[in-house]
């Protein structure tokens, strides 16, 4: 894989062995999106258009700085608008990047039916295979973050593939690349998750945001794109972001024991009739009346 | 050589036969998307998308027939007080001790139980099929239904799989003859006496047949 460059091999002007040699990093890539420096420019959502090979789509004005009201098959990337007003009677403007979050435990992969066409990559990127997709759409039931859409008329489904095509190529996701403010990151999850830390601890102790802190929900197993809020506490502020997701209940009871009880119970009904046909075998099939008889 | 009589009509094969390869259909690709160690199943019949297209379609069309099948025989399968007492003895019915249960009419208890868990299964089917079909619109805040609506589809998969294993187990191996009344339309006089005595009686007045 291409960030096995991140395995330190040498180092300069360095006396004795060399710290980390033979011990390999985290390899795990996280998008690190700190919100609170996002100006609402959309350079994302065109980069990723550009390098997605997706024509730009009809726009919905709806008097907000918002370009559209929601992702779509070939729009991965949307910078959502929310106007709030604090207690206090401060009005923010909250801009955040709303897109595909890679769980490390995907909804999406649970409840796909379809072989092949979801996978997730050692490096924590969950991508569809859209020539393995039979347009089930249980990926968007399984979704806690609204993510999987379907195009219509290829009855294929699409999202945000962390540029997996830039990345295995050592390349930084397109979004990232385009961002003029440097609010959006990518590296390993260890260090995107330590900048952002050190953001949101700089946030706190500096600003007035006295309660900014990481979105890397532990729901889903964590996030392979991390947000820094200004209120961890109410990241529903953002254009529902949602506060503790989670791999729905009811599809985890669909794909664990619902799954396996049912196919014990099939298995076990074969079984049966099987058992019971050589306990007690077929039925007679009866006598013709005798004269006089009914 | 015993006598034969008429048990099913044409138009009553052709609906029994039409709902066993609707049902068929939907229960192979329905298993290929319940789990992936029958997947192939989906890729035999013509690959994961078409099974996804038809799937619905014939789910819809084994409904409708299951309807005009209520409309022929829904009459003949209130369940009696006669079919109560032989539901009581149904342990008897299975290890083949026949002499203790109480004749039967033209379908017995157990007939009828499979009857009606096919017809009721085929309703929730449907009504829940129609949010899996059509998940796009259904809005994220909704998303409950449409996972509520899975789980139920599957329970009641898995209900009517149970009745579907027994049906064909019953009429392939444990009743001879059944397979045969149901694509001849006809049975021995003998097997409607031992297995449908009041309806013998009913069709030939109970007359001993004349030897022929």
């Amino acid at each position: 894989m291409a960030n096995g460059i991140l395995e330190i091999k040498a180092i300069s002007g360095h006396a004795g062995p060399v710290p980390g040699r033979d011990t390999s990093r985290d390899y795990d890539v996280c998008k690190y999106i700190d919100v609170t420096t996002c100006i609402g420019c959309k350079a994302c959502e065109v980069a990723c258009l550009e390098w997605n090979g997706y024509p730009f789509r009809d726009t919905v004005f709806d008097n907000t700085y918002q370009t559209m009201p929601d992702t779509a098959w070939n729009y991965y990337n949307l910078i959502r608008f929310n106007e709030h007003v604090d207690e206090d009677g401060t009005l923010k403007w909250l801009m955040r990047k709303d897109g595909c979050m890679h769980c490390a435990d995907p909804g999406c992969l649970r409840a796909c039916p379809s072989d092949g066409a979801i996978v997730q990559y050692a490096n924590g990127i969950v991508d569809f295979n859209q020539e393995h997709c039979i347009g089930c759409q249980y990926c968007v039931t399984g979704c806690p973050f609204n993510i999987p859409k379907l195009n219509p008329e290829t009855k294929k489904v699409h999202k945000c593939t962390l540029c997996s095509d830039r990345v295995s190529a050592g390349l930084e996701p397109a979004c990232i690349k385009a961002c003029p403010t440097g609010c959006l990151h990518f590296g390993s999850k260890d260090d995107m998750k330590d900048q952002a830390e050190k953001r949101a601890k700089q946030l706190r102790e500096h600003t007035s945001h006295k309660s900014a802190g990481v979105y890397d929900p532990a729901g889903v197993g964590g996030t392979h794109v991390i947000y820094v809020l200004h209120d961890i506490e109410h990241p529903e502020h953002y254009g529902g972001l949602p506060k503790d997701p989670r791999v729905p209940l009811l599809v985890r009871i669909w794909k664990g024991p619902l799954k396996w009880l049912g196919n014990l119970a099939m298995a076990a009904g074969i079984l049966g009739v099987a058992a019971h046909y050589i306990r007690f075998g077929p039925k007679g099939e009866g006598e013709d009346p005798k004269e006089g008889e009914k | 050589m015993s006598r034969m009589i008429q048990r099913y009509s044409f138009s009553e094969r052709l609906m029994h036969w039409l709902t066993a390869l609707t049902y068929t259909y939907c229960f192979c690709t329905g298993l290929a998307f319940y789990t992936p160690y029958l997947f192939w199943l989906a890729v035999i019949l013509g690959g994961g998308p078409t099974s996804r297209f038809w799937h619905p379609i014939v789910g819809v069309a084994f409904f409708l027939i299951a309807l005009w099948m209520h409309s022929v025989w829904g009459p003949d399968m209130k369940l009696t007080e006669t079919d109560k007492r032989w539901l009581d003895r149904s342990k008897d019915y299975a290890s083949n001790n026949d002499g203790v249960l109480p004749p039967q009419e033209r379908f017995n208890g157990g007939q009828k139980v499979f009857y009606w868990v096919m017809y009721c299964g085929a309703f929730f089917l449907l009504l829940s099929g129609i949010f899996i079909w059509f998940p796009e619109y259904i809005s994220f805040s909704l998303a409950w239904v449409r996972q509520t609506m899975i789980v139920i589809h599957e329970i009641a998969a898995l209900v009517t799989i149970g009745g579907f294993i027994i049906h064909v187990y019953m009429s392939v191996f444990f009743v001879p003859g059944s397979v045969e009344g149901m694509t001849t339309g006809f049975v021995p006089i003998r097997w409607a006496r031992a297995h449908h005595k009041l309806w013998y009686i009913r069709m030939t007045g109970g007359e001993a047949p004349s030897k022929e």
